[in-house]
């Protein structure tokens, strides 16, 4: 297996574009990745995304996007995990350079939302879920997402203002990214008196749809610096799954696919939690924070809020989680959300992150999730 | 287009008929075609008696396509006496009168509605079960199957373990 590194990325901002359409962000997000690393072609294309058939009425992402930023004959593909889309097609570009049957190879992960009415793309983030068993019984994205915040309260004995934090830290970092789709601060009060969307869940706990696209470039590490001098290693990549269905899980409040994952990286780049300096986990509710911390390893069961109540989340803190803004403040375009993951980490470690740039930052660690919990992709990325 | 989707789990959605493994005795709903425990085939057919309590709950307020007249709707996680948990909705109760550890019964009602001229889908939902009082005594008398989980703070195992026959 060869070493494989990132040697360019590019992002959209993200938000309602109303004036361009799903080929035009990914060929943008496309197009800065390739300028970043200097090339002018790629060997394959991966395209993560999740609703294009469903929100635009568009499937064959790859062929499409390779068509319309011009490399016409590339081998391109969709990759379709859920919410867990973009990380997704990282892992399958990483096989493709690590296997050596690929050299320069391009990782998008694109959606486009806000097209759709609010019901449509309810019924669209459902099909996540289980469909017979879960959406046929009305349930929503959010309200399943409820039902694990309520349980974890319950279970654990927290209030909902334990959770603000989450909120507060994610909206404050994307004051300074220009790519994020809010960018004002929160204060405490306004997540109190938030509006309850799914209780406990209010409007402050939940990431909002979006469109955007981000993208990298993947080569050999063996020649990453002949394309930049700032090429960032993937240290490892590893995807693993869980039940669909949260009532099938053998403990919905534990994340076991988010720990099997987080254990197979860390065992394949050989380093622990501790080692970590920065870490872009799936805040698609404030929950999900919590949960995934305590999946990583970061906290132990029934503790991740801790960490956020105690400020050890912040840029200065013990272990900073969304530099960027996060999936609440920077955007969740749902398939695409996994590569901007990738993409902000890539610019903590190439001291690219401005304001919020994280100190002497090595080794950055992404958790991108696909629906509840059933597939989960975590990536661990090295300054070299 | 759909109908045959629906009409194949009728039997889950009016009986709550789910399986037990021949090879370890755990009850699965909703079926599958392995068991999730031991990995043996699952394919004894075995109706849940309806019987659970309310693990978690919340309430869906923007709908997906085909429940928006039922809004707002409370949504849960039952514990089933067996020891599975199921997805369903909460009726005939308000959300301030529902809590963790109610107990609850299943009722067969209306889930979905297709549009004005379309299918109507019906399946289980749950509702607070009669009080103990003004049950017969021998079903007052019967104690759960499985022992519930304790809402203790933390699991010593993972559920699944503590809810195995
Ligand atoms: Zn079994």
């Amino acid at each position: 297996m060869r070493d494989v590194s990132i040697i360019g990325i590019g992002q959209t901002p993200v938000g309602e574009h109303w004036d361009k359409s799903l080929r035009e962000l990914a060929y943008q997000a496309l197009l800065a990745a390739m300028q970043s690393a200097g090339v002018e072609r790629v060997d394959a294309l991966y395209v993560g995304n999740m609703l294009s058939g469903e929100l635009t009425a568009q499937e064959h992402l790859g062929a499409l996007i390779a068509d319309f930023a011009g490399l016409r004959g590339i081998e391109a593909i969709k990759v379709e995990a859920a919410c867990g889309s973009g990380a997704a097609a990282l892992r399958v570009g990483y096989m493709a350079v690590a296997s050596g049957l690929c050299d320069l190879v391009a990782c998008i992960g694109v959606e486009k939302m806000t097209d759709q009415q609010g019901s449509t793309v309810t019924s669209a983030l459902a099909m996540a879920a289980d469909a017979e068993y879960e959406a046929l019984q009305g349930l929503t994205f959010v309200s399943i997402n409820a039902l694990l915040m309520r349980r974890y309260m319950h279970e654990y004995g927290y209030r909902k203002e334990d959770f603000a934090n989450f909120a507060i830290n994610a909206h404050a970092n994307a004051v300074n990214n220009p790519y994020a789709m809010f960018r004002s601060p929160i204060t405490a009060a306004q997540f109190a008196e938030a509006k309850p969307i799914a209780d406990p869940i209010n409007l402050l706990d939940s990431s909002p749809i979006a469109d955007g696209a981000a993208c990298v470039i993947l080569a050999p590490t063996s020649i990453a610096r002949e394309f930049t001098d700032k090429p960032v290693r993937v240290r490892a990549i590893a995807i693993a799954t869980d039940t669909l269905a949260v009532h099938d899980r053998r403990d919905p409040l534990y994340l076991e696919g988010g720990a099997l994952s987080a254990q197979k990286a860390y065992a394949m780049a050989g380093v622990g939690p501790a080692d970590i300096d920065v870490f872009e986990l799936h805040d698609a509710f404030t929950i999900m924070s919590a949960l995934s911390l305590e999946a990583a390893g970061f906290a132990p069961r029934g503790q991740g809020v801790r960490l956020a109540m105690d400020g050890e989340i912040g840029l200065n803190g013990r272990i900073p989680i969304t530099t960027m803004g996060g999936l609440k403040a920077r955007g969740h375009p749902v398939g695409a959300t996994g590569m901007y993951q990738i993409v902000e980490v890539a610019q903590q470690l190439r001291e690219e992150a401005g304001l919020n740039q994280v100190k002497n930052a090595q080794l950055g660690m992404a958790q991108n999730i696909g629906g509840s919990g059933a597939t989960v992709v975590t990536t661990i990325l090295e300054r070299i | 287009m759909e109908v045959a989707r629906y009409w194949r789990t009728t039997k889950q959605r009016y009986q709550l008929v789910g399986e037990k493994c021949p090879q370890c005795g755990r009850r699965i709903f909703p079926p599958r075609d392995v068991c999730p425990v031991c990995g043996h085939e699952a394919r004894t057919a075995v109706q849940f008696s309806g019987k659970g309590e309310v693990y978690s709950y919340s309430v869906v307020h923007v709908a997906p396509e085909g429940y928006e007249k039922f809004v707002p709707y409370i949504v849960a996680l039952v514990r089933l006496a067996e020891g599975p948990l199921v997805t369903a909705q909460l009726t005939d109760v308000d959300e301030s009168e529902v809590w963790i550890g109610m107990p609850v019964e299943m009722v067969t009602r209306v889930l979905r509605e297709d549009g004005e001229r379309g299918m109507l889908i019906y399946g289980y939902k749950f509702r607070p079960a009669l009080p103990v009082n003004n049950q017969a005594p021998q079903a007052a008398a019967q104690p759960m199957r499985t022992p519930l989980p304790k809402a203790n703070g933390v699991h010593p195992e993972p559920v699944l373990q503590a809810a195995m026959p």
